[in-house]
């Protein structure tokens, strides 16, 4: 029987001969990523940690970077509560503040390999489908038991085909693709799905895989997938993980889709989420000559190298405009290396740009970034909801690096495409 | 009993704020900001029993479980909702918190009508009109039957040792 991608990899780890959409499968996921939110989770099980122990200690993979440094003596104590965790259980994969934000760390560090199977207490964990991963977000309780017993059940998901065909325009990226995308099936749109790339996708990098995987549960999906082809094999192998360290799946032909929808993405110009919902999804033209006071190029939707190269290339010898704030937010170490070495670091900081440290920052409102009533943040990161950035009198526009770095300099929403023609 | 009802598309955000997920965790700690930048009135007036009734997508958005340890600790009976967001689904189940998806049930309320559940029947009475919902296959309402995900483990590894 022709299988889509997560029916093989779900059948392959159930260690059954096939699987079909609906049916119930007990796993045991390669890792378990967690990050500040483990503190939670191991307090759940302290008893039963003591009495039975952890199920593998190179099961879990531990980042802490969602409140990084500690912003008061609670987060202080969750910290330190979870690196006496590690310590006591020889926890393998610990990764502490400064080395970045989780989902960049799982695919950097090599830990998400094509045809492996990836539970994450954290929604966007879903990224890994961009080197070929399945991977997918849990709760915490659930995070709690597998730390436990290393297995847990999954619903057999029906699955999505996407079809991107053509080129894209100058200006337009990933982002641009993914969020109008969004727009167009609604954020319900792939709910409970798997969401299969497919068509002319040789031409987005890894970077830009990771871009559209990580936005996948914004369109409600249960993982995102990109075929592995050489893009991904070049990249990986870039990281030091060699080719006979992984067992690609790649769906089937013939294999039963609920759903195909092919894009002409040759036609995509830029675009903008507004508030209050990643699904309102406007051009970038019908919101030009927005006033912004905040603007935030990073997060692990888009704070690669690639990402501060396109800013960097747009600030050059500029200056951002004086009613805004640039915040720049590297989404590990090793990118924050590698742009200080390009020097990427210094026009953007020069143009007016404030570095944080490689971690979660302003996306999620906790601290860093927090905006007061009636502020209007562009960001590159990947939600807009009512208070998320710490107000909610606040807004947030969602946009590509490019529309971000523009838009800095005039301190209002502009069509990147304007700077770039300029040139 | 009351009725609490709302829109598509409501969030883990709107449920229950990501400035607080670093240091609410506990259900006493959840309870004053449930639903929060959604419906300040809320997490006042809730009473054990009441329902939530709400459109497409309930649960989207951020993993956090607060939303649903809160839901449970304030004594909602049951979610009612068009659909539900995959990671609230599970965390519901794993809380132990009865979620139920049916479209027609939530279309067909109006404010005034009176509400029953038949847990027994799987069926939701609504101004007089019944309307089924689908069961959770077996293996799932184990986990949910047990008083949660972690009630069920704990029994299944005393088993095992």
């Amino acid at each position: 029987m022709s299988m889509t991608f997560a029916e093989k990899v779900l059948a392959k780890y159930a260690k059954e001969k096939e699987v079909v959409p609906g049916q119930i499968v007990t796993v045991k996921p390669d890792h378990l990523l967690m990050h500040d939110n483990a503190s939670p989770i191991v307090q759940k099980i302290k008893l039963e940690l003591e009495q039975y122990g952890l199920y593998n200690a190179s099961l879990p993979i531990i980042v802490l970077d969602h409140v990084i440094p500690a912003d008061n003596e609670k987060t202080a104590t969750n910290h330190k509560l979870i690196r006496e965790f590690v310590k006591k259980y020889k926890v393998q994969h610990f990764f502490d503040i400064g080395y970045g934000i989780c989902h960049q760390l799982v695919v950097e560090k090599g830990l998400a390999l094509p045809g492996q199977l990836l539970l994450g207490s954290d929604s966007h964990t879903c990224s890994y489908g961009a080197v070929g991963a399945f991977s997918t977000g849990i709760d915490r309780t659930e995070a709690a038991a597998l730390l436990l017993t290393g297995e847990t059940w999954l619903k057999v998901p029906q699955s999505i085909k996407m079809i991107l065909e053509g080129t894209l325009q100058e200006g337009v990226s990933a982002k641009d693709v993914v969020l109008y995308i969004i727009g167009d099936i609604s954020a319900s749109g792939a709910n409970y799905c798997s969401i299969e790339f497919h068509g002319d996708i040789h031409q987005f990098s890894a970077e830009e895989r990771f871009t559209i995987a990580n936005m996948g549960v914004e369109m409600g999906a249960k993982n995102v997938f990109f075929p592995v082809d050489d893009v991904t094999i070049k990249y990986l192998k870039s990281i030091g993980v060699a080719r006979s360290r992984y067992a690609p799946i790649n769906p089937d032909d013939g294999a039963v889709y609920v759903q195909e929808l092919t894009y002409d993405i040759s036609d995509i110009s830029p675009v903008i989420a507004v508030p209050h919902g990643v699904d309102k999804v406007k051009k970038v033209t019908d919101v030009e000559g927005l006033e912004i006071q905040q603007c935030l190029i990073g997060t692990c939707t888009n704070g690669r190298l690639s990402d501060f190269r396109i800013a960097a290339k747009i600030l050059k010898g500029k200056k951002v405009h004086p009613n805004v704030r640039l915040l720049l937010l590297p989404s590990s170490r090793q990118v924050y290396l590698d742009a200080l070495k390009e020097g990427l670091i210094d026009t953007l900081v020069d143009a007016g740009g404030v570095l944080l440290p490689p971690g979660c920052g302003p996306c999620l409102g906790a601290h860093q970034g927090v905006l007061a009533p009636g502020e209007r943040c562009l960001s590159t990161s990947n939600r807009n909801f009512k208070g998320r950035m710490g107000c909610n009198e606040a807004e947030i526009y969602l946009a590509s690096p490019a529309t971000v770095a523009v838009s800095a300099i005039y301190g209002k929403i502009t069509d990147p495409r304007k700077e770039v023609h300029r040139k | 009993m009351n009725i609490w009802k709302y829109g598509d598309n409501i969030n883990t955000d709107m449920l229950f704020p990501g400035k607080y997920t670093y240091t609410c965790s506990t259900s006493e700690e959840i309870k004053p900001h449930l639903l929060e930048d959604l419906d300040p009135s809320f997490a006042k007036n809730v009473k054990e029993g009441d329902l939530l009734f709400a459109g497409k997508n309930f649960g989207c958005g951020s993993s956090r479980e607060q939303p649903v340890v809160g839901l449970k600790a304030v004594g909602i009976q049951a979610v009612v909702a068009e659909s539900f967001a995959r990671i609230f689904f599970r965390a519901a189940i794993n809380q132990g918190l009865l979620l139920i998806e049916c479209p027609e049930a939530v279309r067909a309320y109006s404010k005034e009508d009176t509400v029953f559940l038949d847990l027994e029947k799987g069926n939701i009475i609504i101004g007089g009109k019944s309307f089924s919902f689908p069961k959770l296959p077996k293996e799932i309402l184990a986990i949910r039957d047990a008083g949660g995900l972690l009630a069920y483990t704990r029994s299944k590894l005393k088993k095992k040792n």
